[in-house]
């Protein structure tokens, strides 16, 4: 392994930069409209006084154009970004996205194309969300496709909708109501309890095994008590590890007259490879802006398609993009829908960048991402073996976690080796999740990550590991290389100042 | 596959680091009988040359989007300045995740922070969140808090707010023993009607209203906020078209508990409907209950600000089903691309845009009024969107004026008001020219001689 290149410049290459607000001058201006070219009203008869505004928009910033291009030129430079290398958030899938998506999500038929336009006049957006739909019901093996859900958590959301609406209709009212627990593992991201909950379902939790998989017996306890709506898996689960018991899974809930919903946070994992439908699995979301590349903006947008078996369609958000002869169809008509889930028809734009992606990998591309983000991981999860505790053997997909088990002997935890990680240039690593792991830190290089690259991040964490032990202060302290410092986050809880005020009125409040 | 950096060769190599044979050994853990045997049916990769083709064919096939438009009804066409698509596709902000590690992420921390500042002064209220999907999912996602914070089931949303946001929230609150009623608007002014308010009990956790309300018509939301207030309700003040800040008072200023509003006029193109901005502010006193991130300022050792996501053990991650909301991904990129077009514009840019709407809206109002059989059925003050109503079916008509003059005329109500036949809704704003109207009236005159 080479020790070369990993220490980055110890300067970052920052700026400083006030808020826009203290850089606000009065009369600069940043826009220029043409002149009005129609007579002008009385402003008092367009819109009586007491209905105006009365603050004169005190206090919104007044700045020029160059102002703002350096402002946030500047700002950007104390963001890490993919483009700058590994981001290895486990669970998060932080992997390339390609400008060419951006380019065509931004051709003026989508990007001027009015969501109430008529349906013979966007026929070409029609048959594009028709396309993906059928596209992600291939990867999955599901029948039905929704892209209404903004994001994972809305797919959620949808999801466990689907399977109530579905008891609902199957049992009747009365029996129905008797069926309102949500099985959930320990080792599940916290959205999928809240979703849960938004569904009207009391949450039960499963024990993960010591081997890091579902606990059977726990399972079939959970379902013998004859009141399961459901089963919340994600596959492969929060550990990294495939779900080997799957259909074994899927049978215990189906008897027990549940359904499975899977989280399709790690399908990167899967696609090319197998399929959830074929698994017994009943629904699904996705996240484009994980799995299919579309971008995480710094937190959003995303986009949380919903797929589900045969069965449930029926009960998808209202309306469907349909096919009908040559030409697509808005279906309103949807009686069982759980109703609709958000304005328009979703995240529009997060649909051309996904759909590009596939167009751009093709079958065989898609598979050989996935190969490629599984070895990655694999080659990490052997990289780091003889340095960092791994709780569980079995071989990781596409993300593993060790935990600080032999750094925090010399009171060096997981946030401090997280931290230590950024002086070596690299992103930190998704750290205390899954819950169940002491000072879990949860790995995933996805396949946009070459071997060099690899190598240092490998070399960095041994380097990390070393340091704990001869050196522990430098690693409890970092960062040491960045703008600022390890930010006060209690203090900042306890008197929460969310927005900014003119100097007078701070100090007044 | 170009994105890929290891070649197959290096993946062969580092699979037999590993102890691997093979691709196929990496799946090992998956029963044999649920692993795909061929490959997906899914075509061949393509280039970029045939795939930027295949996207613009099926792009030209979307003709509203290249027709002079009134269509608004939720979702706007405004100018947004070159600098602000362009300063969104910096590597640094577009490829970068939530602001977990804030040593790392200052850049997009701190755009959110003003982000939420310029969310807090246009809606005249104290906290606002990092951004809600839409405003849409916003509103009902104020639905819950009012229910949380009162404690009361029953919530009254006027009729008039936008359609699908009522279906929205419908779809939220049905499994949460929420009564949502809806209370009718005046068939004369377009308002909230006095009667409807009578509704209004004990019992009421929130009223709901827009304004502008779906028709455009400008509601008294300080007379709103009283009789919500008088029987202990929260006011829910919704808002779709976000440049109506510019020009009408505050939600905050007349009495709001809550304001939600639909941020895409702010800078954000139509894209066939998203991705938007939910905009979700609120009083102090609330604070704890709000759905989503927030940021707010802190300092490190040295006393250096910095900005980090706090009040944190509101969200999923920490409470799991006793979350204030299941959100976790935004709407990041939006709410950024929103800071950087109100910035550019700024305190007088957001004031002239506003009022070049209302001017443009009142001058069309006024000339289709003029035409023989056309009448404006509403009568209460209006932004930039106006009820027409037309002397033959507007579906119809809308039609024929798209197919036959090229102008996309506006929304036909019947989509959502099966008894307003002849009625649509027109949207007029900064981009709409003069010669645009002119061709819009002398469209519908000749369609209806």
């Amino acid at each position: 392994m080479s020790s070369t290149n990993i220490t980055k410049v110890t300067s970052h290459p920052s700026q400083n930069e006030q808020l826009i607000f203290e850089r606000s001058q009065h009369g600069r201006v940043g826009y220029k409209l043409p002149a009005l070219d129609v007579d002008e009203t009385p402003l008092d008869e367009l819109v009586p006084q007491e209905l105006r505004r009365d603050d004169d928009l005190e206090g919104v910033p007044e700045v020029s154009e160059v102002d703002v291009v350096r402002h946030f030129t500047r700002i950007s430079t104390w963001n890490y970004s993919i483009d700058l290398g590994l981001y290895p958030l486990g669970s998060c899938t932080m992997k390339y996205n390609s400008r060419l998506n951006e380019k065509v999500a931004r051709i003026g038929g989508y990007a001027n194309l009015h969501p109430l336009a008529s349906e013979e006049d966007s026929q070409g957006a029609l048959e594009l969300i028709y396309e993906l739909q059928e596209n992600l019901s291939e990867i999955t093996g599901l029948a039905g496709v929704s892209l209404q859900p903004a994001a994972g958590a809305h797919g959620e959301m949808t999801g466990v909708m689907l399977i109530r609406a579905f008891i609902d209709a199957r049992d009747g009212e009365g029996a129905s109501a008797k069926r309102r627990t949500m099985l959930i593992p320990d080792s599940a991201h916290g959205t999928n309890p809240a979703s849960a909950n938004l569904s009207g379902f009391t949450v039960r939790t499963i024990k993960s095994t010591a081997e890091g998989l579902t606990d059977l017996d726990h399972l079939r306890e959970l379902c013998a008590a004859g009141d399961v709506a459901g089963l919340m898996l994600t596959n492969p689960n929060t550990l990294g590890l495939f779900e080997k018991n799957i259909e074994e899974i899927c049978r215990i809930v189906h008897e027990a007259g549940g359904l499975v919903y899977m989280d399709g946070a790690n399908m990167n994992a899967l696609v090319g490879v197998a399929r959830p439908g074929d698994m017994g699995v009943d629904v699904i979301h996705l996240n484009l802006h994980k799995t299919f590349s579309t971008p995480h903006g710094g937190g959003g947008p995303g986009c949380g398609p919903c797929c589900c078996s045969k069965e449930l369609e029926p009960f998808l958000p209202t309306p469907r993009v349909v096919k009908d002869g040559e030409s697509f169809k808005l279906d309103f008509n949807r009686p069982q829908s759980i109703g609709r889930v958000k304005a328009f028809h979703g995240n529009f734009g997060m649909m051309v960048r996904a759909l590009a992606y596939i167009q751009t990998h093709g079958a065989e591309g898609l598979r050989e991402a996935t190969e490629a983000a599984v070895v990655n991981a694999r080659y990490i999860a052997h990289g780091l073996k003889e340095d960092y505790d791994k709780p569980f053997d079995a071989p990781p997909m596409h993300e593993v976690v060790f935990t600080d088990k032999r750094q925090s002997r010399k009171g060096v935890h997981t946030l401090d080796i997280a931290k230590r990680l950024i002086d070596y240039g690299f992103h930190p690593m998704t750290i205390y999740f899954p819950l169940i792991v002491q000072g879990a830190m949860l790995i995933e290089p996805t396949e946009s990550v070459g071997r060099q690259e690899l190598d240092q991040f490998i070399a960095a964490m041994r380097a990390i590991a070393h340091e704990a032990v001869e050196d522990p202060d430098t690693v409890i302290n970092a960062p040491h290389t960045t703008r600022i410092g390890r930010l006060d986050e209690a203090a900042a809880a306890r008197k929460p100042v969310l927005r900014w005020k003119p100097k007078e009125a701070a100090s007044a409040a | 596959m170009r994105y890929i950096p290891n070649s197959p060769d290096e993946r062969t190599e580092m699979l037999r680091t590993v102890g691997l044979d093979s691709a196929e050994e990496l799946f090992s853990s998956i029963p044999e009988n649920l692993r795909l045997k061929g490959q997906l049916n899914i075509p061949a990769a393509i280039s970029e040359l045939e795939l930027v083709a295949g996207f613009e064919g099926r792009a030209a096939r979307n003709t509203a989007s290249r027709r002079p438009s009134f269509l608004g009804a939720g979702a706007y066409q405004h100018y947004s300045p070159t600098i602000v698509d362009h300063l969104i596709q910096r590597s640094e902000f577009f490829t970068a995740y939530t602001p977990y590690q804030p040593e790392i992420s200052q850049g997009t921390l701190q755009a959110i922070f003003e982000f939420q500042t310029l969310v807090c002064q246009l809606t005249g209220m104290d906290v606002a969140n990092a951004s809600m999907y839409d405003g849409s999912t916003g509103l009902a996602e104020a639905v819950l808090m009012a229910e949380r914070i009162t404690r009361r089931k029953k919530v009254a949303a006027a009729a008039s707010v936008h359609p699908e946001y009522l279906e929205v929230a419908n779809t939220y609150v049905q499994h949460y023993g929420i009564e949502l009623e809806q209370l009718d608007f005046d068939q004369e002014t377009g308002r909230l009607g006095a009667e409807a308010l009578n509704k209004l009990d004990n019992q009421t956790a929130a009223l709901v209203v827009q304004s502008p309300n779906f028709f455009g018509c400008i509601e008294d939301v300080k007379a709103l906020a009283d009789k919500a207030h008088a029987v202990g309700a929260l006011l829910i003040v919704c808002v779709t078209e976000a440049i109506s800040f510019g020009l009408l008072r505050s939600p905050g200023a007349c009495g709001a508990d809550i304001v939600v509003a639909e941020g895409q006029s702010f800078g954000i193109p139509l894209s066939f409907g998203g991705p938007y901005l939910g905009l979700f502010a609120t009083r102090e006193k609330y604070a704890r209950q709000i759905p989503g991130r927030l940021v707010g300022e802190a300092f490190d050792k040295e006393g250096r600000r910095g900005f980090v996501l706090t009040l944190a053990t509101r969200e999923q991650h920490i409470r799991r089903e006793k979350a204030t909301s299941n959100i976790c991904t935004n709407e990041g990129l939006i709410a950024l691309a929103a800071t950087i077009y109100l910035e550019t514009m700024g305190r007088r840019g957001l004031q002239e845009v506003a009022e070049q709407c209302a001017q443009k809206a009142a001058h069309t109002a006024r000339k289709i009024s003029e035409l023989e059989g056309f009448s404006l059925p509403f009568s209460a003050p209006r932004f930039n969107e106006f009820v027409v109503r037309a002397p033959i079916e507007a579906g119809e008509l809308l039609k024929r004026l798209a197919s036959e003059q090229n102008i996309t005329g506006g929304l036909a109500l019947s989509r959502f008001y099966q008894d307003r036949p002849n009625d649509f809704l027109v949207c007029v704003t900064e981009t709409n020219t003069r010669a645009e109207i002119d061709a819009l009236i002398d469209g519908l005159a000749t369609l209806t001689k």
